[in-house]
């Protein structure tokens, strides 16, 4: 195979090692990805990503359907949190369009982005603590989930892939006494945020796996093109939320967490873990503001029925629970997207693996996918 | 700084190589000649007061109509927080352009997929193959002429759709099989379960009205039983 | 215990738990009652066949745990999207599976190429390179909807004779690619 091949032209080989596959079907790599990996049995050489089990072509379908009707397809893109890859496409089409969103349905997209985010987060450190070994922690991630799943499907009718949002506002209005649930749910979850930081974030045997595992300089972080809290556990305070505010976030107040190596190195998967943690909580507070200053009004702009916008382009950028999503749509004028690019932060850090595995443990590999927290149709799209 | 203090910063360097600001609506970029791109990645990324550290995005959009492919980079500042967007124009028939991977590394990733995707030809790329289709497919999918090959290694590409199949039933047939089950029906007697003998159990009697306002609800639901029913529109063919 | 045999003229009467002796029913709920299915979540209804194993609604409690390796399992739970790159994988993955096995196709992907049909690079349904036993609808598929279709796989285990070993479509190793036939 053409994989193989590419390998053993760039390294020769000593008799004892063996190319091996990490998956496509794997349980631990997060969707069907294959890690082509040289290894003497325990320490590897290199592990080469082989990607592309999951490419759909949802590029060329934006070019084979109309504007509204992509909505769906961008929920399939980050099915762990679908509002915001939702959002970042109505945000181009909003752009190219010049349609402008009331402030209501703004305050709804940051809510249900919120709690989007907390969902995705509880999967990733859930399924990196199996991936570690434990697995306790993966069954509270999930009972976790089910609550926000509750809430999102009380709030659009789905419990995954939500196409809640709509090219000029939200589809649905907050239904009656939602708030006080999501309130209730916050209580809890504030408590419990607690529970796990006990039960596993600073356990021994975690912290000895993960810290100085796979650590990311600044520098290089940067220039691999990481996002999101890839690249805030590398010590880069950047976030699209506060950095570039769209939406209603100028109104909220919270805070970025980022990586301290605070029981390893600055940029090690430890601490890419638990910038996820402490986002949860600043999400949480984000929700408790929105929900205390929701305002009242429209929750859509006028928007035409058949999408026409001229001929131009347009970027709409959000950032997703797994980092900074860019959408770059070109029209020509028709009712259909000419090009509409998706650049997702999975993609840039599947790049960085291959760079990061040369004299690694092969569970230390592991770790290193868990905490760039990738999920496959991210990268293949 | 705003993008047009960077365009002439650019212009100054280079000259000829960038075009103008576009003016076209929505956001603004900068047409560059192809073979200046990799000096003028590099000229971005080092100069002080310029510093586009981060490559956010390279990709390319196919225009026949043009007879170009167009390879767009997005770049960003994080120290000075602006953004440009370039352009490079390249020829449709052997799209070819020079890597920035030298300039930054998020470019080996995204360069193979446009490889992959476009067919276009990145000169010194350290692992030009493709990335997200299998290795055997043939064809760049995203290119606007591009015709699917029926399948890949024996497995068709085709579905027949349901809708298609259901939509052969007219509204005629329809009333017909239903006319004839009705005439049917009495001669229709379930047999005994084996092991019994008996009396044949009577077929079962609707059920008395609750009240008398429900009388006319029950006689009108029985009467619609009957009735066919309408066929769906057939919908649109859809491609397998 | 023998079942009576089917009443065919009155519509109701299913052919299920009919041709089967004490001793197969034995046999068949002992199988039917641990079931392993090979974790093969391909996409979003992966995600949700992860909650269905999570504390709400357990597939444990039908003693369904999951496994990695196709070796150890007896029913392969297709969920996602199936590609034509992974569908190579899929066939190998299929024919390392012992017999008897089971496919559960969960899902609209995985059922007919679903929200991508218009795609170059999807699969229209898994069923075109393996032989599928039920088919779970959905875009994803509840966690309810799922544990119906998983017992619809019990419901399928009961009613197998151990001598005959009744099952949909045999599948020769050797044989190319394209493999269902329309019976």
């Amino acid at each position: 195979m053409e994989l193989d091949r590419a390998i053993l032209r760039r390294t020769d080989r000593s008799d004892e090692e063996i190319v091996i596959n990490f998956g496509p079907q794997h349980p631990s790599t997060h969707g069907v990805i294959n890690f082509v990996t040289q290894t003497n049995g325990e320490v590897i050489r290199r592990s080469v990503p082989d990607i592309g089990y999951l490419h759909r072509g949802l590029e060329k379908i934006g070019e084979l359907v109309p504007y509204p009707g992509y909505m769906p397809f961008t929920d399939r893109i980050d099915y762990l949190a679908a509002m915001f890859t939702n959002e970042g496409y109505a945000q181009a089409v909003e752009r190219l369009l010049g349609v402008e969103v009331p402030l209501r349905a703004n305050y709804i997209r940051a809510i249900a982005g919120e709690l989007c985010r907390i969902s995705n987060h509880f999967i990733s450190i859930g399924s990196m603590s199996q991936d570690i070994g434990a697995s306790t922690p993966f069954t509270h991630a999930l009972r976790e989930r089910e609550s926000v799943n509750n809430l999102l499907e009380e709030l659009c009718g789905a419990r995954l892939t939500f196409n809640c949002h709509r090219i000029g506002g939200v589809a649905y209005d907050l239904p009656a006494g939602w708030g006080d649930k999501v309130l209730r749910f916050l209580d809890h979850l504030d408590s419990y945020i607690q529970e796990w930081d006990r039960l596993i974030s600073f356990n021994e045997i975690y912290v000895e796996r993960l810290a100085n595992v796979g650590v990311i300089t600044r520098e290089k972080a940067i220039d691999f093109g990481l996002v999101g809290p890839n690249l805030r556990g590398s010590g880069v305070k950047w976030d699209i939320r506060r950095d570039m505010p769209y939406g209603a976030y100028p109104d909220f107040e919270f805070n970025i967490p980022v990586g301290t190596g605070r029981v390893g190195t600055v940029g090690d998967c430890w601490d890419r873990y638990y910038v996820r943690v402490q986002e949860i909580v600043e999400s949480s507070k984000i929700v408790r503001q929105a929900l205390a200053k929701l305002p009242e009004g429209e929750i859509a702009a006028k928007v035409p029925r058949k999408v026409k916008p001229e001929a131009g382009e347009a970027v709409g950028r959000v950032e997703s629970a797994r980092g900074d999503m860019l959408y770059y749509v070109v029209s020509d004028g028709s009712e259909k997207a000419y090009r509409l690019r998706v650049r997702t932060g999975s993609f840039m850090a599947m790049g960085i693996v291959e760079e990061l595995s040369h004299g690694v443990m092969v569970a230390d590999l592991i770790a290193i996918i868990a905490s760039l927290d990738v999920v496959a149709p991210e990268i293949d799209r | 700084m705003t993008q047009e203090e960077i365009c002439t910063q650019l212009k100054a360097q280079f000259g000829e190589a960038i075009a103008a600001l576009s003016e076209t609506k929505g956001d603004r970029f900068v047409v560059v000649k192809g073979e200046k791109i990799v000096d003028v990645c590099r000229f971005l990324k080092t100069t002080t007061g310029l510093e586009f550290d981060y490559c956010l995005d390279i990709t390319a959009v196919d225009w026949p109509a043009r007879k170009i492919i167009e390879v767009v980079f997005h770049l960003y500042s994080f120290a000075h927080r602006h953004g440009l967007v370039l352009k490079v124009e390249t020829d449709r028939e052997v799209p070819s352009i020079a890597t920035v991977e030298s300039v930054w590394k998020a470019a080996t990733w995204l360069e193979r997929e446009i490889y992959d995707l476009f067919g276009v030809n990145f000169t010194g790329h350290s692992d030009l193959r493709r990335i997200l289709l299998p290795d055997d497919w043939v064809g760049y999918p995203l290119r606007k002429d591009y015709q699917e090959a029926g399948g890949y290694h024996g497995i068709g590409n085709e579905r027949p759709d349901p809708l298609v199949q259901l939509s052969k039933v007219t509204d005629e047939k329809r009333k017909a099989i239903a006319a004839a089950v009705a005439a049917a029906a009495p001669a229709i007697v379930p047999a005994p379960p084996l092991g019994t003998s008996g009396p044949t159990p009577p077929p079962p009697t609707p059920l008395a009205p609750l009240a008398p306002s429900t009388a006319t609800t029950t006689a009108t639901a029985t009467a619609t039983t009957t009735a066919p029913v309408a066929a769906p529109a057939p919908g649109p063919e859809r491609k397998g | 215990m023998t079942h009576p045999a089917p009443n065919l003229t009155e519509p109701g009467t299913g052919v299920l738990f009919t041709n089967t002796s004490l001793l197969d029913d034995a046999i068949n709920l002992a199988r039917k009652n641990s079931i392993h299915y090979l974790l093969f979540g391909l996409a979003c209804c992966g995600i949700e066949l992860m909650q269905t194993g999570g504390p709400r609604a357990d597939l444990d409690r039908f003693a369904a745990i999951f496994r990695a390796s196709p070796r150890q399992a007896d029913l392969m739970i297709v969920a996602g999207t199936l590609t034509y790159k992974m569908a190579v994988r899929t066939k190998l993955l299929y024919d390392q599976m012992a017999e008897p096995k089971y496919v559960l196709s969960m899902g609209s992907c995985s059922n007919c190429g679903g929200l991508f049909q218009m795609s170059y690079s999807v699969c229209k349904g898994v069923d075109k390179i393996i032989p599928v036993d039920v088919y779970v609808p959905g875009c994803p598929p509840r966690p309810e909807a799922l544990t119906e279709g998983l017992m619809r796989i019990q419901d399928i285990m009961m009613c197998e004779r151990w001598k005959t070993k009744m099952r949909p479509g045999r599948v020769d190793p050797n044989a190319p690619m394209m493999i269902t036939k329309p019976k």
